[in-house]
């Protein structure tokens, strides 16, 4: 086994920040593997993404990409990886094509290579038809293939992600999970950042939660959905009668449900599916308690983080938010 | 699970590759620019807006003994165009920087100042074909320049001193990092480098404290250099000759470059830290 990305106890404090936004991350990643790093904004996941990309220069630690030290030697790394997500852009002006080709020319590929690796990942990306035409006049989804496209030119073997699905419209999205996967399948190793639980579970073999700027979790995503269940009810009480649901809910399951301030909810591990919703109503019922709101769900990202960290995924608070999305452009 | 065998030496991009990198860079901006019809259009109508105005609603009220006003302004606006040429390095990058390109580009195995070179480049070129335009305009309304290689010399001043520019504007581009600071930034730098200088008026009409600003500056003394080609000896002020402001320019342009280039290639390569 070979490690193909390996960050070694990475220290990043942005220059008009007091907070860390990485405090200390250590990953690695098997080669040919997918690994997805799942947090809120702010959390460290686009700072650790370019720091492994050579872009930015950690404070302390070290990370090699396929043996190569991204410190000591930047370009060495760059032409072993690709990078493409939010904020790796395409050129609005030019066509799907030249922006491929460009890419690819600037991997160092002659002229006549790099224009039949764009026809060849165009085609892979289902963009064959659209690819002369200006990127202004491609829809979101169509621009993050474009981009995925142009990750892929120079056959990296490493991939980075950063948040590949972020502002498209669900539909889209899976097809982008799907044609991830198909991309990667030849052997690529893939580091995604995301803030899906269910983009990370589609995908990666293995799954990291990072916040504040540190792992709290790693494991594949069965092991992280033990910790809290396959399915879960959300159950929406008013605030007055929480602490009646919060025990009948003990005396039901034999543990406290999780409370979320935030969101207003008591998520319950639904041990027995939909068995397990109708017991909540009953309980609710035999308590009077008047129920605002059930759901039977999918753990959410917010739901791993309540059980993992005991409060919600501080998605527009974090404190390094703003800088990160700042230097992030 | 041991890290694949570790590879001490570092890779460097020849210079070959480097050329060629900056030639796609600039082929990438040129092409931006003719596909953005209404980028040429402000490239193209606002320095003949200058020429026209400056010419029939100043030239009148400016007189100039022994020289039509058309032949003084012309060389003027040419370092003028310029100079707002060169803004276009801070607002492209700026642009570049918000839409993610430049993250793109600093992923790639691209060599370290290739973006800002064919940055520089494009935004060289299109000054070339302004000017060129600017030439043709001025020559409809009655510019007559004394030769055609004394013109030829004055209008490659002109664009290596734009040049130069471009670098100072990469520059401050990077600092100001959003497209509109950058505009702001840059036009506090044009506005009084270019008016308050001998490219619109002699600096002689201005009062004495200014003069001194106005006829040492850059602007001015390529201006100047511009007008001594084009016009000859008598455009000069007095005690200067022209081929030792031919000098003087060249050795502005030198100075600029040679601070401006390093710096915003430092500034690019630290740009988020």
């Amino acid at each position: 086994m070979t490690l193909a990305v390996v960050a070694d106890n990475i220290y990043k404090t942005y220059k008009k920040s007091d907070v860390p936004a990485l405090d200390g991350v250590s990953i690695s990643i098997e080669r040919g593997k997918i690994y997805g790093l799942l947090g809120p904004n702010g959390a460290g996941k686009t700072t650790l993404i370019r720091v492994l990309a050579t872009l930015l220069k950690p404070d302390s630690g070290t990370a090699t990409v396929e043996g190569i030290d991204v410190v000591a030697d930047p370009i060495g790394v760059r032409t072993r990886i690709g990078l493409g997500g939010q904020y790796a852009a395409v050129d609005e002006f030019l066509t799907g094509r030249e922006n491929v080709v460009m890419v690819g020319r600037l991997y160092n590929l002659s002229m006549a290579e790099a224009q039949s690796r764009a026809d060849e990942v165009l085609e892979r990306i289902n963009l064959m038809d659209a690819a002369d035409r200006p990127v202004q006049t491609y829809s979101g989804g169509m621009r993050r293939r474009l981009d995925l496209a142009a990750s892929l030119v120079g056959r990296p073997d490493v991939l980075f992600l950063d948040e590949p699905t972020t502002g498209i419209d669900p539909r889209s999205r899976v097809d982008i999970w799907e044609l991830i996967g198909e991309l990667v399948s030849g052997g690529t190793t893939l580091l995604l950042t995301t803030q899906y639980l269910e983009e990370a579970d589609f995908l990666a073999d293995t799954i990291g939660v990072i916040d504040h700027g540190r792992l709290i979790a790693e494991g594949t995503s069965d092991s992280l959905k033990e910790t809290i269940g396959g399915v879960v009810v959300h159950l929406g009480v008013d605030d007055a009668d929480c602490a009646t649901a919060i025990s009948a809910i003990n005396s039901l399951t034999g543990s406290d449900p999780l409370h979320d301030e935030d969101r207003g909810l008591l998520v319950i591990p639904a041990v027995d599916g939909s068995r397990s919703l109708v017991e909540v109503v009953r309980a609710m019922d035999e308590a009077s308690v008047p129920i605002l709101d059930i759901e039977l769900h999918k753990p959410t990202l917010d739901d791993v983080f309540l059980s993992i960290t005991g409060r919600p995924a501080e998605t527009e608070t974090a404190p390094d938010d703003a800088q990160e999305n700042e230097v992030a452009r | 699970m041991t890290p694949a065998a570790t590879k001490p030496t570092k890779s460097r991009v020849t210079p070959a590759h480097a050329f060629k990198d900056m030639w796609i860079i600039t082929k990438r901006n040129l092409r931006r620019f003719i596909r953005m019809p209404q980028l040429l259009l402000v490239a193209t109508v606002q320095p003949v807006m200058f020429l026209l105005l400056f010419n029939y609603v100043f030239g009148g009220a400016i007189s100039l003994p022994g020289v039509p006003y058309i032949d003084f302004l012309l060389p003027g606006i040419l370092v003028q165009t310029v100079m707002f040429g060169a803004t276009n390095t801070a607002t492209g990058l700026t642009e570049d920087l918000a839409a993610g390109v430049i993250d793109r580009f600093r992923s790639l195995p691209m060599a370290r100042g290739a973006v800002l070179a064919g940055r520089t480049l494009a935004d060289l070129m299109r000054s070339g074909a302004v000017n060129t335009l600017m030439i043709f305009v001025g020559y409809i309304i009655g510019f007559r320049p004394a030769g055609i290689p004394q013109l030829v010399l004055g209008l490659v001043l002109a664009l290596m001193f734009g040049y130069s520019m471009s670098w100072v504007f990469a520059a401050i581009g990077l600092l100001a990092r959003t497209p509109e600071a950058a505009q702001s930034a840059s036009f506090l730098l044009v506005f009084p480098f270019v008016f308050a200088s001998s490219v619109f008026v002699p600096v002689q009409s201005m009062p004495g404290w200014l003069q001194v600003f106005a006829e040492n500056q850059p602007v001015s003394v390529l201006a100047t250099t511009v007008r001594g080609l084009t016009i000859g000896i008598e455009a000069m002020p007095s005690g200067k000759t022209i081929e030792g402001m031919i000098a003087l320019s060249i050795a502005w342009i030198i100075a600029i470059f040679v601070v401006a280039s390093p710096l915003s290639v430092s500034l690019y390569r630290r740009i988020f830290s």
